[in-house]
């Protein structure tokens, strides 16, 4: 049987390598990976967390978020396609237009 | 009536107002003429108040408005006109009348014209709040203004080192009184629960005697700052570096007399005190005199006018120690009207002869100025108590006081006093209008002042001449609010003799000082001069120079240790540890603003997980104490 907790143990283990992606990977499209990984895990989380109360709200918030996800991924990946055509990389360290 | 009063009050405030509009703004004669008119407006009001006064009427007693009302503490803007204050309020409008017209002229080629009118009817704002204010606090309040425009009016040239310095001298020394007097009014308060003078003086004899010396002395400690009595006298002679016709109204005729205005307005709690009085009267006999011996040698024309002015206030607290307030009050009238006329002349003096103050300089020059010349004579001669000029009533009373008490030792002293007083005033008028005309050696081209000074100086040439002829109205109408002081027989008898004596001794003085004028320059030779006593005197008994050693310089050094140790290391560097603490802080943790998203996304990270671990922590409090506490054991 698979219960509560095992959910909410892959949830934690998925949102640890998201953040693990955003903390150390430099290329910017990693870190979009590793968003979406992030968030994905809070939707597990949601949806058996809704499933275990009897509850079909947190199920409705995780397709709104796999909604918002999807748009966000499409500005994103839009803005990062025209810094790469200016600057011929998406090296985060090369990111430095914001430096003191 | 109470519209006069208000009128008498605030028309030098509206004045004063007007003129400090045009501060800034170059010379109008307009500003002159306005606060002139409505000093004068307020001059017919309280001749007004005077006359309804004087012919019987009721004292008029006002409360403006609630002022203070803390706890049980009530104080009113609180005003009354009877008969001491309306008498003050005469002298103060009169004098300030002539003062701000002859101002016109006198400061007409001055910069700053408008800024002096501002102040100078300031000042009589502030004076006529002491002189009417019906409790202790308002009448420390214009004690207060009057210190403020003094110190604004002595430094009025500030851009002269002297005059700041003076400035700050005179306000200084009041300050150190004016404790003592706050003292005083505190005392009052604390053990009568008001500040009234009527509620103050019902219940003064009610106190234990003790408490009632104390207040006494803490007062007079007030009126000696205020009136330069020794040892607070140094800062009078040194405020004669403002305009002579600030000497003339603040310190000769009017601020300086507060101090005596304020026994005799509590003449009834010193009534209670005889021996704070008669240390009063001592300590004005001592004044008198030494001041006139200052005067006897001094070089300055305004520095004899100003010693001997703390010379006639010494006389005053003779009077007004051995209870004789009336006869305080009434030199204090007198005095006023011809030491102003004196001031004032000398301001013409002074003019003529391009701010030049050194008699020594002068002589001969009543053939440019014989108006001057006039007015100044008349003045010194009333100053010296001749017969029938207005000096001769008042002091000659003073002496009879002192007489009829068995002082004899003060009266001996005051006795040598009017000698002295006869002999400097003539010796400056010699100098000055007689022998030759040194002034020719020196390059000056003496001339008359506009006619219209002279003009404004004639009323009080005429009081100087006339005001003594009224003691007897004067003792009446003062008499119903002053206590009337009995003459003893015996001094009844001797009256006679004693107004032989003491106009014998002004004459003497006035003989000495013309004869030794006329024969050679002066009494003092170049062998006298090195003599000790004329050291003594024309160093003012080094009093200055004591203080500037004792007070002044030890305190330098002090503050230096101040500054050095303790501001300097402990203030300051505590302040600028703080700041030198940020600015490291800064200098360290900028490194993370390195506008890398990577480090950024870092930083965020570990500041969700600090959030998260004292939220867990703080949720989880209760169950970390007492595991941390299972620790412990």
């Amino acid at each position: 049987m698979i219960a509560m907790e095992h959910y909410i143990i892959l949830s934690t283990l998925l949102f640890a390598i998201g953040m693990y992606g955003v903390i150390i990977r430099k290329n910017l499209l990693m870190l979009f990976f590793a968003t979406e990984i992030m968030l994905n895990a809070v939707n597990v989380a949601l949806a058996a967390i809704s499933n275990y109360y009897g509850d079909l709200t947190g199920q409705m918030f995780a397709f709104f978020i796999v909604a918002i996800a999807a748009s966000e991924v499409a500005i994103g990946l839009g803005l990062l396609i025209i810094w790469f055509k200016r600057h011929g990389s998406i090296d985060l360290d090369t990111l430095k237009s914001m430096k003191g | 009536m109470e519209t006069l009063l208000y009128v008498a009050l605030f028309a030098p405030l509206v004045g004063s107002l007007f003129a400090g509009i045009y501060g800034a703004s170059p010379k109008t004669l307009l500003t002159g003429i306005v606060t002139s008119a409505l000093i004068f407006t307020s001059f017919v009001a309280s001749l007004l108040l005077f006359l309804h006064l004087y012919s019987g009427g009721e004292r008029v007693h006002v409360e403006m408005m609630d002022w203070i009302m803390a706890g049980d503490l009530n104080v009113p803007f609180g005003f009354v006109v009877d008969q001491v204050s309306v008498t003050m309020m005469l002298v103060v409008t009169l004098v300030s009348t002539v003062v701000h017209i002859y101002s016109m002229g006198y400061m007409e080629k001055d910069k700053g014209f408008n800024r002096f009118f501002s102040y100078l009817s300031a000042f009589v704002f502030s004076m006529m709040v002491l002189v009417m204010s019906d409790n202790f606090l308002g009448l420390f309040i214009g004690w207060e203004g009057v210190g403020l425009c003094s110190w604004l009016l002595i430094g009025f040239w500030y851009h002269k080192e002297s005059a700041t310095w003076a400035a700050n001298e005179a306000f200084i020394m009041n300050r150190i009184a004016d404790l003592g007097m706050l003292i005083g009014i505190f005392l009052i308060y604390w053990n009568i629960g008001s500040l009234q003078y009527d509620v103050v003086f019902a219940n003064i004899s009610n106190l234990d005697i003790t408490i009632v010396t104390w207040i006494g002395i803490f007062l007079f400690i007030g009126a000696m700052g205020k009136s330069a009595q020794f040892p607070l006298h140094t800062w009078l002679a040194d405020a004669m570096e403002g305009p002579t016709p600030v000497s003339a109204l603040i310190h000769a005729a009017t601020m300086v007399t507060a101090g005596v205005y304020l026994v005799i307005r509590a003449n009834e709690l010193f009534f209670l005190i005889p021996d704070v009085g008669y240390f009063i009267a001592s300590l004005g006999a001592f004044v008198a005199m030494f001041a006139a011996t200052m005067a006897l040698v001094n070089r300055d024309i305004k520095r004899v006018i100003a010693y001997s002015t703390l010379s006639q206030l010494g006389y005053m607290f003779v009077a007004a120690g051995l209870g004789a307030y009336w006869i305080a009050l009434f030199h204090l009238v007198t005095h006023a009207f011809f030491k102003a006329l004196l001031f004032l002349g000398a301001g013409n003096v002074m003019h003529a002869m391009d701010d030049e103050l050194n008699i020594m300089k002068m002589g001969g020059m009543r053939k440019v100025m014989l108006g001057t010349a006039v007015l100044m004579l008349i003045a010194s001669v009333a100053l010296a108590g001749i017969y029938p000029f207005a000096g001769f009533f008042s002091k000659d009373k003073i002496l009879e006081v002192a007489f009829d008490g068995h002082h004899y030792i003060l009266w001996g002293t005051l006795w040598i006093t009017a000698g002295l007083t006869a002999f400097y005033s003539f010796r400056v008028v010699m100098l000055v209008f007689f022998g030759s005309e040194r002034y020719k050696d020196f390059g000056f081209h003496p001339h008359e002042a506009h006619s219209y000074m002279l003009w404004a100086m004639a009323p009080l040439a005429v009081l100087a001449i006339v005001a003594g002829l009224f003691e007897h109205q004067f003792f009446d109408f003062v008499h119903m609010v002053l206590p009337h002081y009995e003459f003893s027989e015996h001094t009844h008898h001797m009256v006679g003799q004693l107004i032989i004596v003491t106009t014998a001794i002004a004459v003497t003085g006035i003989a000495i000082a013309v004869f030794s004028n006329m024969f050679r320059e002066g009494l003092f030779s170049s062998a006298f001069r090195n003599n000790f006593l004329y050291k003594l005197f024309d160093n003012q008994y080094y009093i200055p120079k004591i203080y500037d050693e004792v007070f002044s310089k030890p305190y330098k050094e002090l503050s230096e240790v101040f500054w050095k140790q303790i501001d300097m290391k402990i203030v300051d560097a505590t302040v600028d540890g703080i700041a030198n603490t940020l600015y490291a802080t800064g200098e360290e943790t900028r490194g993370m603003q390195s506008g890398n998203l990577s480090y950024m996304l870092r930083w965020m990270v570990a500041g969700l997980l600090v959030l998260l671990v004292s939220a867990v922590a703080y949720t989880y409090s209760d169950v970390l104490l007492t595991l941390l506490q299972g620790v412990a054991k």
